[in-house]
Order: C-alpha cells, then structure tokens, then sequence
C-alpha cells in the first residue's frame, strides 16, 4: 500500500523521465542540434550506483510507515539527490568534451530538468510533512544553494555549454547582469516613491481610490512591449525639441522609456500592497494612538507602517519579481540587459546564447523571490 | 456587456477597419517613413491570429487548471494540494518571457510553440484560483447539500463551481492578460501576432508601424479585461455573493 503518494508521483516522474528522456545534448558546436544522451550512458557506473540507490531508498520511503524520522531521510536523500545531479552532469561533460573538439557542446536536456525538479519537490514536500520552520526551510535552500555556488566556481560546471557561452561573453554577460540590475532597482525604487503615497491617498481619501486604481488597472493591463512602444514616440519628441534632455540620456530608445514604463507597471502591485497594509491596521489601535495624541504623521510612521510591513513586503516582492520579468522585454527598446541575449539568440538561432539571458532572468527571480519570503516571515514573526 | 466594453469592441473594429486607410494621417505624423500603414499581413489577419493563440492557449489552460483545482479539494487528491499550489507558485515567478524563449530549444519556431508556452504559463493562475475558490466554498453550504442528498458530481457541478466561479475567473482573466501580453512578444519567435508590426517596426526604425501594432494591442487588452469585470460582475451576482 502506498502511505505517501506524493513521494510516488514525484519518483515514478523522474523514473519514467529517467527512462525516455535525454538527460544532455551533445552538439560539434554551438549551432548545430545535438546527439541526445541518456542517463545511464551519461553517468559513469559509479554516480549511476549511487544515483540508483538514492532513488530505490526515496521509492521505498513511498511504502513505510510515515513519520518524522522518515521524512527527514527523505529531505536529505532528495537534497543530496538535487546537489549531486548537476555535479554529475557537469563531470560527464567534462569527460564528453575531453574526447572531442573544444568547440563541442553539452548541455543539459529535458531528463535532467525533469528529475532535479522532481527532487527538489520532494525535498519541498517532506519539509512540509515536517511541519519544518522558516529557519529549516531556509537552511535547505541556503545550503544546496551554497554547495552548488561553490562547485560552480571551482569550475565543476566549465565544460556545461551554458557557462561556456557566459565564459566567452564575460564582459558583456557581467555588463548585461549588472544594466538588468539597474533597470529593475531604479524602477523599483520610484515605484515605492510614488507608489506608497498613491497607496496612502488611496487609503485616506476614498474618493480618489477608483481614480487611483482604476488608472494604474489600466496600465497594468497593457502588454509590456506596447507600452514601450507607446513611449518612444512622445519621448523621441521630448528630446528633439529639449536637446539638453538627451544629453542626459532621455531619448525615444534605451533607458528612459524603460524605466517609466517599468515604474508604470510596478505602481499598481505598489499602491495596492500600501493601501492593504493600511487597510489591515485596526480602527481601535489607531483610535488608541490618537487617544495618546500623536499626530497623523507620527501615527503613520510610528504606528500603522510597521502593523502594514508584511503586507506591502508581498506587495513589494511582486513588483520586483514582475520588474526582473519585464525589463527583459525592455532589451527590445535598446535598453540592454540579459534580455538584449535573449532577443539576439532567438533572432541568431543560437539557443545557448539565449538561455544565458533567460535562464539568469529566472534564477534572479527566484532568488529575489525567495529573499522577500524569508524577510516575511521574519516580519510576520515579530509583532 | 456594459456600454464601456461596448465602446471598446466598437472603437477596436473600427480602428482595425480604419487602419489600412490611414496612410495619409501617419504619414503627416512620421514624415521621414517611407510606408506609414503595416501591410505585411492586414491587422484583422494579426488580430484574428493574436486572438487565436490566446483563446486557444486559454482553453487548453483553463481545462488543465479547473481539473487540477478540482482534484486537488477532492478527498483523494487533498494530499497534492500543498505541491500542486507549490509548482503553481514557484512557476509564476518564472518571468512569462522567459517560458517563452526556453519553449523554442524544446518545440523549435513559430505559433505552436508560442501556443504551448502560453497554455502552460496561464495553466498556474488557474490553478491557483480554482483552489482557492473551492477552498472558500463554506462547509455550512456543503453540509446542507450534503443534506439535500446532493451526489459528490452534482455538489460539484451545482453546488461548488458556481460558488467558486468568480475566484475561478479572476485567475482566468489573469491568464488571458497575461497572455495577450506574451504573445505579443511570441512574434519573436515566428507567431503570428499584433506584436510583428511592433517588432518589425523596432528593428527597421519605423515609429509607425511600432505605434500601429502597440494601439491595437493595447485596446484589445483592455478591452477583453472590461469583458471580463463584466464576467465577473455577473458571476458574482449569480452565485448570490456581494459585489
């Protein structure tokens, strides 16, 4: 009898992705489609020992008597699972590549996404069954995180074709990280300079409230690339007829129609995040407050922002989550970016060079993500 | 449909009637253009295209996300709840670009691929929305259906999906919006979609036909979003809740 079908699910996935999956494409060059690889020609016999033995324990744990002793050697065979997977992948392309030229390609398949999401899942689903904490939580993913970082820098990784493509391009990869930087916290930073009073007044004056949102709804509505083409022409005039702006850089292209346009998408999430923080303050604490006579200032700052704090850090997390997302598409208005690889490789047909804007853009997010959820709950944690 | 969202459906047929007809007014706009109108393909081809993959990629999603809600309030698939709101999760913080571009190593150029990126990316917001829907669904509700000697598939069909629909919706809406978005930028990958003359007009330093794609895309976003608060509206008014 099965006592966690979770568990099973997740298994039966990768063992069947295991099965008929490539787990690495093999390629001449960085051009041409690969040869796929499957697991067991991929992983020498022993990684592939210990890869099956890892997971004959997690299927058997399918079968035994839940419990918390249990879920813990799940957690760790599932995290160690994760960990060592793409070791394993980066040391077989090392040795693949050693046998042919050095333009040649290895690259990770849909096998290996498929079973390193399905450990990681599990490892995700035992945590739960554990009831675990923010501080056990966090230290699973801070340690993978940390191992694989480590590994990563000690070149485990090199001969993976994603990191040779970032390995040729350094400069313009550290350059394309840092503007996608840029981009997201400059835009995020006004957002919250304008969106928190909007989220205020919104709060305070009902009145303006279906102004305030209905408008920003709107914005929110319309697709990113339109907006940053609806920008172009006004601005491109804007600096035809004042010059002195386009020597600070506010031309039709580029920066500026990027940053207002991010600015834009980001007041609603913002406003809203800021208003439902204020919305969530009890009427009799501030009635208290007021009792004590505090002014309207020190009753906002003092009193209702840190009761309103875990609301509009969620509200926060979206609006930078989304900004990450959309300044890709900014690359299209010469903005630059990681998303100016994305475009290039698409119109290139060179896929490497296009996962090496792509796949960094999800892996910001989702450790953006993962940061505002544990600065969360520390502040859901202290009242 | 409200007189706003009729407005909207209007002005957008007309525009898109209009449009091959306003080579003079756009040429006075961008003199330096030599052709101001898009005529690549006609803007009822983009916009039937564009509303193609979306309502396609929709459906498909909407089917996938409803089922896995509904599976995952029922007594057997309660267990799966916790993951499948993870996967939804964690899948919504992949930028929608992102899904878009890692479609074409996998399924290669052009609408199709376009068309699975979308259905799967929406599938996570409907999801979402249909657990939480039927979650809100109140146990006092069920017990007395329950009572009534409601079967499990007609407490379902008749009891909690019209409770939930307006929850439900709302994650539908989200999808769509979202993928009218993303398939703007699927024709960067070959599909066919209001966003070409966007694109084209970025690349060959033609304001017009950047402005041209931009309006109507922009207008059909809206305008579907109204459809859908009135959608909502009426939901809502069915299933006896407070607007």
């Amino acid at each position: 009898m099965i006592r966690n079908r979770v568990l099973f699910v997740l298994m039966l996935a990768a063992f069947v992705a295991a099965l008929t999956l490539p787990f690495l494409g093999f390629a001449p060059n960085r051009l041409v489609s690969g040869r796929a690889i499957s697991l067991s020609e991929a992983l020498g016999a022993g990684s592939l020992t210990v890869f099956l033995a890892c997971g004959a324990l997690l299927f058997a744990a399918c079968f035994m008597p839940q419990g918390r002793a249990l879920h813990l050697l799940v957690l760790a065979t599932a995290l160690a699972f994760a960990v060592f997977l793409p070791l394993g992948a980066g040391t077989t392309a090392t040795s693949l590549v050693a046998t042919a030229t050095p333009i040649a390609r290895v690259s990770l398949a849909g096998g290996f996404w498929i079973i390193e999401l399905a450990a990681v899942l599990a490892a995700g689903d035992a945590l739960r069954r554990l009831e675990a904490g923010l501080a056990l939580k966090a230290a699973a993913v801070i340690g993978v995180v940390t191992v694989l970082v480590f590994a990563a820098v000690s070149g485990a990784f090199d001969q993976l074709s994603l990191a040779k493509e970032a390995a040729n391009r350094r400069e313009a990869f550290a350059d394309a990280v840092q503007r996608h930087g840029f981009l997201v916290a400059l835009s995020v930073l006004l957002a919250l300079v304008i969106g928190l009073p909007l989220g205020v007044l919104a709060q305070r004056r009902p009145r303006w409230r279906d102004l305030i949102f209905g408008g920003l709804d709107i914005v929110q509505t319309i697709p990113s690339i339109a907006l940053f083409g609806l920008l172009i022409g006004p601005l491109a005039a804007l600096s035809d007829a004042f010059p002195d702006l386009r020597r600070i850089g506010i031309s039709g292209i580029g920066v500026a129609p990027a940053i207002i346009a991010l600015v834009l998408y980001s007041l609603l999430p913002m406003a809203r995040g800021a208003f439902a923080g204020l919305a969530s303050v009890p009427d009799s604490v501030v009635e208290t407050a007021r009792g004590m006579g505090m002014t309207g200032g020190q009753i906002l700052l003092q009193v209702e922002a840190p009761i309103a704090l875990p609301v509009l850090l969620s509200g926060l997390r979206i609006v930078t989550v989304q900004a990450i997302g959309l300044a890709v598409v900014a690359a299209l208005i010469g903005a630059g970016g990681l998303g100016s690889f994305v475009f290039l490789g698409l119109g290139q047909r060179a896929l490497d060079l296009m996962l090496l804007g792509a796949v960094p853009t999800i892996f910001m997010a989702l450790g953006v993500d993962f940061i505002f959820q544990l600065l969360l709950g520390i502040a859901r944690r202290t009242p | 449909m409200s007189p706003l969202t009729m407005a909207l459906a209007l002005a957008l047929v007309a525009l898109v009637l209009a449009l091959p007809h306003l080579a003079p007014p756009m040429h006075w706009l961008f003199p330096q253009v030599e052709r101001p109108v898009y005529e690549r393909a006609s803007f009822v081809e983009l916009i039937l295209s564009h509303l193609g993959l979306v309502l396609a990629s929709s459906a498909a999603a909407a089917l996938v996300g409803v089922s896995a809600g509904i599976f995952a309030t029922r007594p057997s698939g309660l267990e799966f709840a916790p993951l499948i709101n993870a996967i939804a999760a964690i899948g919504q913080t992949f930028p929608p670009v992102a899904v878009l571009a890692i479609s074409v190593p996998l399924l290669g150029y052009g609408g199709p691929p376009t068309l699975v990126a979308l259905a799967v990316y929406a599938a996570l917001p409907i999801t979402e929305s249909t657990i939480a829907g039927l979650t809100a669904v109140s146990r006092d509700v069920k017990d007395a259906a329950e009572g009534l000697g409601f079967s499990r598939l007609r407490m379902l069909g008749d009891v909690e999906l019209p409770l939930a629909l307006p929850i439900i919706l709302t994650g539908i809406r989200i999808a769509v919006i979202i993928n009218i978005g993303t398939a703007t930028i699927g024709s960067t990958i070959g599909a066919l979609t209001l966003g070409s003359p966007i694109i084209e007009g970025l690349s060959a330093s033609n304001p017009a036909y950047v402005l041209e794609g931009a309006v109507v895309v922009a207008l059909l976003a809206i305008f579907v979003d109204r459809l859908f608060e009135d959608g909502v509206h009426w939901a809502r008014q069915r299933s006896g809740a407070s607007p």
